[in-house]
């Protein structure tokens, strides 16, 4: 196992565009939360989530993380790589886990820095728009218990949805593919819950992996969230270890 | 070498990989999947009563009803409003009616959401909409054809007909100090407006042709009052009040057969109305109370979906679909080394491109086309399976919308496809096409619209502004926002600002593809 991890950490870390995927993903956040930020103002409907807000570009900075973790091994598949692979690791569970170990660590790194990032901006800047304590609204603290979930499970959720992104790229093995179906099963079924009416909504919230997942970001309103934070972190890594179990049943029955 | 046979043979390399061509039917067939699951997801009609347990302090109550109010269509097929309260008299042939307003006031409804409104929650307030003055119709039913002569609350003096039709007269509010002096005149089927603001000298605003006018029609004095969304996105009722002094009716066989009565404002009229309206009259005084408005209808009062309402999402699937399809096919070429092959094979290299993006520039627009054909109606046969109201749209609007979709997949097939070519990877076209449509979109479920409304302004997003369709009215104020249907570019501008994207992406592809080795 220590074998294949170094071959695979040295594959990854060999590849110019695992540094700029990385760079990406942490920019793109900060960027995103920022300008989320920037645009955002007190509204006269209480109930604003300053945390939230603040990690709003984890919606957009997950784009970049899937895409690192599906072409870890779809681009294997693209360049006939695969083959040699396999060929010097037979056993491919543990090539499969060898890959989830090492784009799953560099997630976490990668996310640590963005969330952090994204935090920082909220705390920031929030507070000119209105959202500060003479409104009601806290600052953006990582000692506050409720940001400190939201901060960590960001970081979970990054590196799960880059477990998930790995397995169904394992299954599907094209490129273009891959990515088609990972950004479709993250993005359509939240945008998809905004043209139905409950009950339909709150069900397509509840099973989908980037609102129920997203959910662990929530600060204010818990009563009201369609699913409770954790729940929803667990309904992602369900779907994780799901992808991940198809994904390798599937390399281990497949030819290369 | 021509282009036909490079159209061909790139035509030959589309149509015989199995898997791009199952993807595009896989794309009409979700598209059309999707508005029914759209469709079908909204059963609107409304619910009163407290929340569900569990839900937030805004939802919707518990108590669900199927169905929707009554809107009416004006006589160009438009939905309206039309709810207003009138004291009429009849006339037949030419005749004149004359009325000095000598005040106009108003109350805006402020209780609680969860009370009907009632003139007990209210606050003085007079929407800038409120019309009080003179109007003739051949029939009292709703969204028949009208004429009118109005002051209004700080829109001046109006002359109106038909719902759309409006010619300013002079501006300023009504006071007892500065009175108007209102004169509607019918001659044949021409109807003439006047104003003065001392009775004796008048100033003509405007005229109508209404066509077909019997001999005996109707005329009085009208006010009504619309919604106001100024102090709450789903809009408060208001009510105003008007005072009218010197009435004269001038005509044939005038007697004095003034009567009152309310239209529209039954409770299966959709307006939402403050209260029932009432009138004093005294000789030749009038004071009149009305609440309504006599315009177009618009979103969010008259229920909100269109032929087009429950496309958009099967449409977005679709195109996920066709960015995936679209940019494989160049970057295969590229991961495979087939390119080389084919720059051999025909070493203009632009017309290669060129044929590459009409072959799959036209394969997505048909497939488009296709889908919204089958989805359109069968989302409005949903729709209304589920008693939602939509809106009117001639065979015209829902032909457009149709061409639209088509144009909307095309061109991002074509921008897709350029974009490939510049980057030659999969990895970047393809999520990089589908976060540009699909941010926009996410990017609304936060907390400022405004970014929202403006990336489907400038980026790519904006060709979805093709099924926009609800109408838009100057004459009535109202929230024109994404989450009331109403897109911010109309459908041309829209379409236009994707077809700049694509001409720029195609411009740098062709302008890399000649200057890099393959």
């Amino acid at each position: 196992m220590t074998d294949a991890l170094r071959a695979e950490w040295t594959k990854l870390r060999t590849l110019t565009s695992t540094g700029w995927l990385l760079v990406g993903t942490i920019a793109l956040t900060v960027a995103v939360s920022a300008g989320i930020a920037a645009a955002t103002h007190l509204t006269a409907e209480s109930g604003q989530d300053p945390t939230k807000l603040a990690l709003s570009g984890i919606d957009l900075g997950q784009a970049i993380v899937a895409v690192l973790a599906v072409l870890t091994i779809s681009e294997e598949y693209g360049t006939g790589m695969i083959r040699v692979t396999i060929a010097a690791m037979p056993r491919r569970l543990v090539l499969l886990a060898a890959k989830s170990t090492n784009v799953a660590g560099l997630t976490l790194f990668a996310g640590l820095v963005a969330v952090a990032g994204c935090l920082l901006a909220g705390r920031i800047m929030l507070p000119g728009d209105g959202l500060n304590p003479a409104h009601g609204y806290a600052l953006v603290s990582i000692m506050h218990g409720a940001t400190l979930r939201a901060a960590v499970g960001s970081v979970l959720y990054l590196v799960l949805i880059t477990l998930l992104s790995l397995g169904m790229a394992t299954a599907i093995r094209d490129t273009a593919v891959s990515i088609g179906v990972v950004l479709g099963l993250l993005y359509l079924p939240l945008i998809l819950a905004q043209a139905v009416a409950d009950p339909l909504r709150r069900l397509i919230l509840q099973i989908s992996p980037m609102p129920a997942g997203l959910a662990i970001q929530a600060t204010a309103n818990l009563r009201s969230l369609p699913i409770a934070p954790w729940t929803g972190l667990g309904v992602l890594a369900a779907w994780a270890v799901a992808s991940l179990l198809i994904g390798g049943l599937l390399l281990r029955l497949r030819d290369a | 070498m021509g282009f036909v046979p490079v159209f061909l043979s790139e035509w030959t390399k589309f149509r015989t990989v199995r898997g791009w061509v199952i993807s595009l039917v896989l794309a009409a067939v979700l598209c059309v999947a999707f508005t029914f699951v759209v469709a079908n997801g909204n059963n609107q009609g409304g619910c009163t009563g407290p929340p569900a347990p569990g839900s937030g302090p805004n939802s919707p109550g518990t108590n669900c009803y199927t169905g929707h109010p009554f809107v009416p269509n004006g006589p160009d097929g438009e939905a309206v409003a039309d709810s207003y309260e009138f004291v009429e008299h009849p006339l037949t042939g030419d005749g004149t009616l004359t009325a000095q307003v000598t005040s106009l006031t108003g109350l805006i409804s402020n209780g609680p959401a969860s009370v009907a409104p009632s003139l007990a929650h209210t606050q003085p307030g007079l929407a800038a909409w409120a019309k009080a003055g003179i109007l003739l119709t051949p029939n009292t039913t709703q969204g028949w054809q009208y004429a009118a002569i109005m002051a209004t609350g700080s829109h001046g003096v109006r002359f109106q007909y038909n719902y759309t039709h409006d010619q300013a007269g002079q501006p300023g509010v009504v006071s007892a100090g500065t009175p108007r002096w209102l004169r509607l005149t019918r001659t044949g089927d021409t109807i003439t407006g006047y104003e003065s603001t001392n009775g004796t000298i008048w100033r003509q605003i405007g005229i109508a042709h209404l066509a077909g006018l019997p001999p005996t029609v109707t005329i009085g004095l009208f006010v009504t009052s619309p919604v106001s969304f100024q102090s709450s996105s789903l809009g408060v009722p208001t009510q105003a009040t008007a005072a009218f002094d010197d009435i004269t009716l001038e005509g044939n066989a005038v007697s004095n057969n003034w009567q009152g009565r309310s239209i529209g404002t039954s409770s299966q009229d959709y307006y939402p109305t403050l209260a029932a309206g009432s009138y004093h009259r005294s000789g030749n005084a009038l004071v009149l109370s009305g609440s309504g408005d006599i315009a177009l209808a618009v979103n969010p009062l008259a229920g909100g979906d269109t032929a087009s309402s429950s496309l958009w999402f099967g449409l977005l699937v679709a195109m996920i679909l066709i960015i995936v399809v679209a940019t494989m096919f160049i970057t295969v070429e590229y991961r495979r080394g087939l390119i080389r092959t084919t720059f051999t094979a025909t070493p203009r290299r632009g017309s290669v491109l060129a044929a590459k993006a009409v072959v799959v520039g036209a394969i997505a627009f048909v497939t488009g086309v296709l889908a919204a054909a089958v989805a359109i109606p069968l989302g409005e046969h949903i729709l209304n399976t589920n008693g939602n109201y939509i809106f009117p749209s001639s065979a015209l609007t829902v032909a457009s919308i149709i061409a639209g979709s088509g144009a909307l997949l095309g061109l991002t097939a074509v921008a897709v496809l350029a974009l490939g070519t510049i980057l030659r990877t999969s990895a970047s076209a393809v999520t990089a096409g589908i976060v540009v449509f699909v941010f926009p979109y996410i990017v609304s479920t936060f907390s400022s619209a405004a970014v929202g409304t403006w990336l489907f302004r400038l980026s790519p997003a904006a060709g979805f502004s093709v099924l926009g369709v609800l109408p838009r009215s100057a004459l009535v104020s109202y929230p024109g926002t994404m989450a009331n249907g109403y897109y911010p570019l109309t459908p041309w501008a829209g379409l236009l600002v994707l077809c700049a994207y694509a001409a720029l992406s195609l411009g740098i592809a062709f302008f890399v593809l000649r200057r890099r080795d393959a």
